[in-house]
């Protein structure tokens, strides 16, 4: 996270943490409605936009986002009084797990080539001759550019020895690995639903934080409202982003009304064991190679995008498909909520039936504050299942690769681990090569995560990084490995 | 000289709020002042708790000056401040 970063996620919490207020206060609908006028209140000073109406409608959006509505269908004229309304009579959230601001989005300009004051009218003129589409022309002593033609390929960029051109990006598009967002005719940015793979790349890029997740944190807490009993299912990647130790994770989700919590590493486990003893099947009936299969936006990419590498992907299920089912088997009508690193997540537990709801690590961040709950004095309690040391390293990159191998119960050394850290336009390419040529010589377990870093670098997380990776190690550390008595 | 103390709140608010990341960020700085600041983490200092000044959060100490929306550039300014007995 970078300062810029900081700034856009602050103010996407911050209005999380008042719409939960709101949800827990005695009139909802109208401290909902409320939220942009609190936030930026009569006379108040207009930090980013034009002025404090603008702020108050882009806040009045993400308020939306919050309430888990499509941005794109507002009206305009519905209150947040009234969507607050409807939030709490839906019966089943939004598919699509993205929405833009609009009127957040439209400050940024479409990408292009650009010839700068820097040119130095040289005699050699390279970038005409790179050019391709005949884009450059010569005009007052100076490379112009005629954007009609210009097809954006940056050949007169890399051939200008001055270093005279620059290509400008729009972030969002610049980051998103299947071209799966672009500027509509209007200037706004707009995710074509078939292409997105739900993976929040634009969500982390975007410097104006105009994408949003759209939130199912209100039916959440509804359910717990109205008395249901409601489990938590956590991923792994939570003990590297919340301030207190492992044990205390379970008190803290108890405090907020969930009945139960499970640790989705129990469920990383059976895929560890089932995705070596598949790839172990294969490797015998002369397979090249296999791909791991728990990371949602790569199952998504998959469908979408790369139909051809699906019979190399193993037919393990994710750890929250196994924890999921083994929950609903012990607790049949409980509301099961997954608690996400990311948005990728939303897809898959749509299509599970097992799965009720997910809230990502900023709406349970959110909603610790909201609830006054200080983490690091709640109380500490081990988990009934004891995950081992692989499961709950399944969120750091090489992890799903390292149970594999720990699990791994044929001839030593036949695993070959070959990590993909983060999925984008190269390594998408490479993946292809593989299916195509049905080959990879780098080995034959290819791990892919879509996040450089893996689930502990979800675009939904609260922390650092490299202070994600020491306390999902340390946790680790602690537990068996499930490669303890092979040999 | 007695060095400038540089308090990051690693409460549950400040936390959520992106006070980790001031830190990595904060803890940059190491390189530049040497021995001339002391980075820690402590427990939450209550300042979130009354109302609205939770969305000020993460909160930074410099010695004894709070900093509300703490970012890199509002700490190193306080901490210039301080070194120069401003």
């Amino acid at each position: 996270m970078n300062n810029s970063e900081l700034e856009t996620k602050r103010l996407k919490r911050e209005v999380l943490i008042r719409l939960i207020k709101a949800f827990l206060s005695e009139d909802f609908p109208e401290n909902t409605r409320l939220i942009p006028y609190e936030m930026r209140p009569k006379y108040s000073e207009v930090p980013f936009r034009c002025c404090v109406y603008k702020e108050r409608g882009i806040l009045r959006a993400r308020t939306l986002a919050g309430l888990g509505f499509s941005i794109e269908d507002d009206d305009e004229k519905t209150t947040l009084a009234t969507y607050a309304k409807k939030a709490l009579e839906r019966q089943r959230p939004d598919p699509n797990p993205l929405t833009v601001v609009e009127s957040a989005c439209h400050s940024c300009q479409a990408a292009r080539v650009y010839v700068t004051d820097l040119c130095q009218n040289c005699v050699a003129r390279p970038c005409m001759n790179s050019c391709r589409f005949g884009a450059i022309s010569h005009v007052n002593g100076r490379s112009v550019i005629d954007p009609e033609k210009c097809k954006k390929c940056g050949m007169c960029v890399a051939s200008c020895p001055y270093g005279a051109i620059i290509k400008t990006v729009v972030p969002c598009e610049n980051a998103c690995p299947v071209g799966a967002i672009a500027k509509d005719e209007h200037g706004f940015a707009r995710i074509d639903t078939d292409k997105c793979i739900s993976c929040g790349k634009c969500v982390s890029a975007c410097p104006f934080g105009a994408v949003h997740a759209k939130s199912q944190v209100i039916d959440v807490l509804r359910k717990i409202k109205e008395g249901r009993e409601v489990i938590a299912l956590i991923a792994p990647a939570l003990m590297g982003h919340i301030p207190c130790k492992p044990e205390q994770i379970q008190d803290a989700l108890l405090k907020i009304g969930f009945s139960k919590v499970y640790e989705v590493a129990q469920g990383a486990d059976i895929t560890a064991t089932t995705e070596a003893k598949d790839f172990k099947e294969r490797l015998e009936n002369g397979a090249p190679f296999m791909t791991t299969s728990c990371c949602a936006g790569y199952n998504e990419l998959v469908k979408k995008h790369l139909p051809e590498i699906k019979p190399y992907v193993s037919d393990a299920h994710t750890p929250l498909y196994y924890t999921a089912e083994i929950v609903k088997k012990e607790h049949p009508d409980a509301v099961t909520v997954f608690i996400s690193p990311c948005f990728a997540k939303r897809r898959e537990v749509l299509d599970n039936p097992n799965v009720n709801h997910l809230i990502n690590f900023e709406e349970l961040g959110a909603t610790l504050i909201a609830l006054g709950i200080e983490i690091d004095t709640c109380e500490e309690k081990e988990f009934e299942y004891k995950s081992s040391k692989e499961a709950r390293e399944f969120a750091l990159t090489g992890g799903v690769a390292n149970s594999v191998v720990a699990a791994w119960q044929g001839e030593p050394g036949a695993v070959k681990p070959v990590i993909v850290n983060g999925l984008d336009k190269t390594s998408i390419r490479d993946l292809r090569l593989y299916a195509k040529t049905g080959q990879c010589q780098a080995g034959n377990l290819i791990e892919v995560m879509c996040c450089p870093g893996g689930c502990i670098a979800g675009n939904a997380c609260l922390g650092t990084l490299k202070d994600a990776f020491k306390k999902v190690k340390d946790y680790g550390e602690q537990g068996q490995s499930l490669g303890k008595g092979k040999e | 000289m007695e060095k400038v103390k540089v308090k990051i709140c690693e409460g549950t608010t400040c936390f959520v709020m992106g006070g980790q990341a001031v830190k990595s960020m904060i803890s940059t700085l190491t390189e530049k002042y040497k021995d001339k600041i002391e980075i820690s983490s402590v427990r939450c200092f209550g300042t979130c708790n009354k109302s609205d000044s939770f969305s000020k959060a993460p909160y930074v100490m410099v010695d004894d000056e709070q900093i509300s929306s703490a970012d890199l550039e509002k700490v190193i300014a306080v901490i210039e401040r301080k070194l120069n007995n401003e």
